[in-house]
């Protein structure tokens, strides 16, 4: 079973993107499991979101303590919040920022990857919406879910234009990320 | 527009709200409330949307949410509604006229907490707090059960031996946000399965009745006898439901209660709601390393399966009762306290300890039911010297 903790704040669509990578993920037929930390919701305050994957039906309710993989939707998080907390050695954390990982004020044995995601979500999205572009920046940079499988989930969700830009968002992060 | 069937990754509210509509209710009335909202947001959804062909009373609160499916239920229409916490307990008087009336509506209560301190999470306080109020309480432990359990809980509801209302509770939030993968059932199905309700006695003008009337001493304890006998014999009905389900859709989850890995336990740890599955997992993991640990579910609590239980824990030697709920001024969960009756006049005398655990949605992790595991373990060896227990107790915090 592999565990992602989704780190933001309360309105960038942390939850909203655990949900597409659960659904993402069961398209490509592995049992998963997304559920938010359960906060009060407010705008701006750091949020969490989990997924689970597993090729096994998935019956563990706890959170996630010990991830696999941690997505930081907001670098700024890494001042206030133990963003890596009990991220496994041989795991991964991706981190939207325009900085490079060794810039970055993160202690971790794991491997740090960064991408710019707002930079790419304001160009081809044309908001600082980056929920969906990290989804695409984690298929590319751990090949846990296909990338095709996250654009039907975007485009399943955002019918339309929308979704077409996010579509593209995520295939823009994808192919960035798979070069590594 | 139709609600398709099939394995989808959906919100577990959703689920709850696709089967309800697959239930064909005549009224559903509901008042909205953390973390119950997403369940009647989407069916007043449906209805607004011409999806499903009920009629949805908005009403100011929960206790007129329940009156009017009390109406309802009388004058022959199949009924629903939704609540939690504050909502079900504002509902308490209505709850008690509902199975006085002996009305089959059915309800989804995503437990929470209890006020005060005010706190939206999870617990079990809320519909344990009702045990006593005559309604079936059936709870579940993940999204498919729920579902599935929902239609269920109509085919023991409106059947005419038992004809009495169902609470079909589910975690808040842990399964009512959660998103994962859920067969949903086809309306074809659905169909041949649960019969259109045929009330046994209903409102109608052309020929006048009373429900819920004035009774003198001569007959009150007569029509207490008559709810007790019902839910009764609700205990086959809930088996029987169970395993037509089962020949119908393949899916099967217990009757009363459900065993795993109980053969050759030692520690027998019981409990109800989502933590199940995650005993699932520790009590797999504990097994590998040889510990004889095995799981006892409460899929009914009401009516409470004794017998059950009593067949289940007879060859163990330390029983871990795992709750989420304190009745006040007895130092322990209310299951706890049944299941030590359930044994008393039957003669088992297997150690049976308390844990009070994830009060107000504090969670759960796998090492704290390790803890617990150790701890019943220790008293197979040394005997009870701790029978009850808050688990991960923050002293500093009572210490200021």
């Amino acid at each position: 079973m592999k565990e992602i903790r989704i780190h933001g704040r309360g309105g960038q669509g942390s939850v909203t993107a655990a949900e597409l990578l659960a659904i993402a993920a069961f398209e490509d037929g592995r049992y998963s499991q997304a559920f938010p930390s359960f906060g009060v919701e407010r705008r701006g305050a750091p949020v969490m979101a989990f997924v689970r994957l597993s090729g096994h039906k998935i019956r563990l309710r706890s959170q996630v303590y010990e991830p696999d993989y941690v997505i930081v939707q907001d670098a700024t998080l890494i001042e206030s919040v133990d963003v890596a907390g009990g991220l496994k050695s041989d795991g991964m954390i991706i981190v939207n920022t325009e900085h490079d990982p060794e810039n970055l004020a993160l202690e971790t044995e794991a491997a740090v990857r960064t991408i710019d995601a707002t930079r790419i979500s304001l160009d081809l999205i044309g908001k600082p919406i980056m929920n969906t572009v990290m989804l695409g920046a984690f298929a590319g940079a751990s090949r846990e879910v296909a990338a095709e499988s996250i654009k039907h989930a975007v485009r399943d969700r955002f019918p339309g234009d929308v979704g077409e830009k996010n579509a593209l968002a995520v295939q823009r992060a994808y192919d960035m990320m798979g070069v590594s | 527009m139709e609600l398709e069937g099939g394995i989808r990754v959906v919100e577990g509210s959703y689920a709850v709200a696709h089967a309800v509509a697959m239930c064909r209710p005549d009224v559903i009335s509901a008042y909205p409330i953390t973390p119950q909202t997403h369940i009647v947001e989407d069916l007043s959804q449906f209805v607004a949307d011409g999806v499903i062909d009920s009629k949805y009373i908005n009403v100011e609160s929960e206790f007129s949410a329940l009156s009017a499916l009390v109406g309802s239920s009388a004058a022959g229409a199949r009924t629903y509604s939704a609540t939690t916490s504050q909502g079900l307990e504002l509902m308490h008087e209505v709850l008690f006229n509902a199975a006085g009336m002996r009305l089959p509506i059915v309800m989804t209560i995503v437990n929470r907490s209890v006020s005060a301190p005010i706190n939206i999470w999870n617990d079990h306080q809320d519909s344990i707090a009702q045990r006593d109020t005559g309604w079936i309480q059936l709870y579940v432990e993940d999204a498919q059960e729920l579902v599935d359990t929902m239609v269920q809980a109509y085919l023991i509801a409106e059947d005419p031996l038992v004809s009495l209302p169902v609470m079909v509770c589910m975690d808040g939030f842990i399964l009512s946000h959660v998103f994962e993968p859920v067969n949903l059932l086809d309306q074809k199905a659905v169909d041949s399965f649960l019969p259109p309700f045929k009330p046994v006695a209903v409102l109608d003008p052309d020929d006048p009745k009373s429900f819920g009337m004035f009774v003198n001493p001569d007959y009150y304890t007569e029509f207490r006898y008559l709810v007790e006998e019902a839910i009764e014999r609700s205990r086959i009905k809930i088996r029987d439901a169970a395993h037509r389900f089962e020949s119908a859709f393949g899916r099967y989850y217990g009757d009363l209660i459900d065993t795993y890995q109980t053969d050759g336990a030692e520690i027998l740890l019981v409990a109800m709601g989502s933590l199940i599955g995650t005993l699932r997992d520790v009590v797999d993991d504990l097994r590998s390393k040889g510990v004889p640990v095995g799981l006892l579910k409460i899929r009914s609590f009401r009516p409470f399966p004794a017998e059950e239980i009593a067949k289940a824990v007879a060859g163990a030697k330390v029983i871990a009762v795992l709750e989420k709920d304190i009745s006040l001024g007895t130092g322990e969960g209310a299951l706890v306290t049944e299941i030590k009756a359930a044994l008393y006049n039957r003669d088992i005398r297997v150690p049976v300890l308390g844990f009070v655990i994830g009060l107000g949605g504090r969670d759960i992790p796998v090492g704290t039911i390790q803890r617990i595991v150790d701890k019943a373990e220790d008293v197979i060896k040394h005997g009870i010297t701790v029978e009850n227990e808050f688990v991960d107790l923050k002293r500093e915090i009572l210490n200021g």
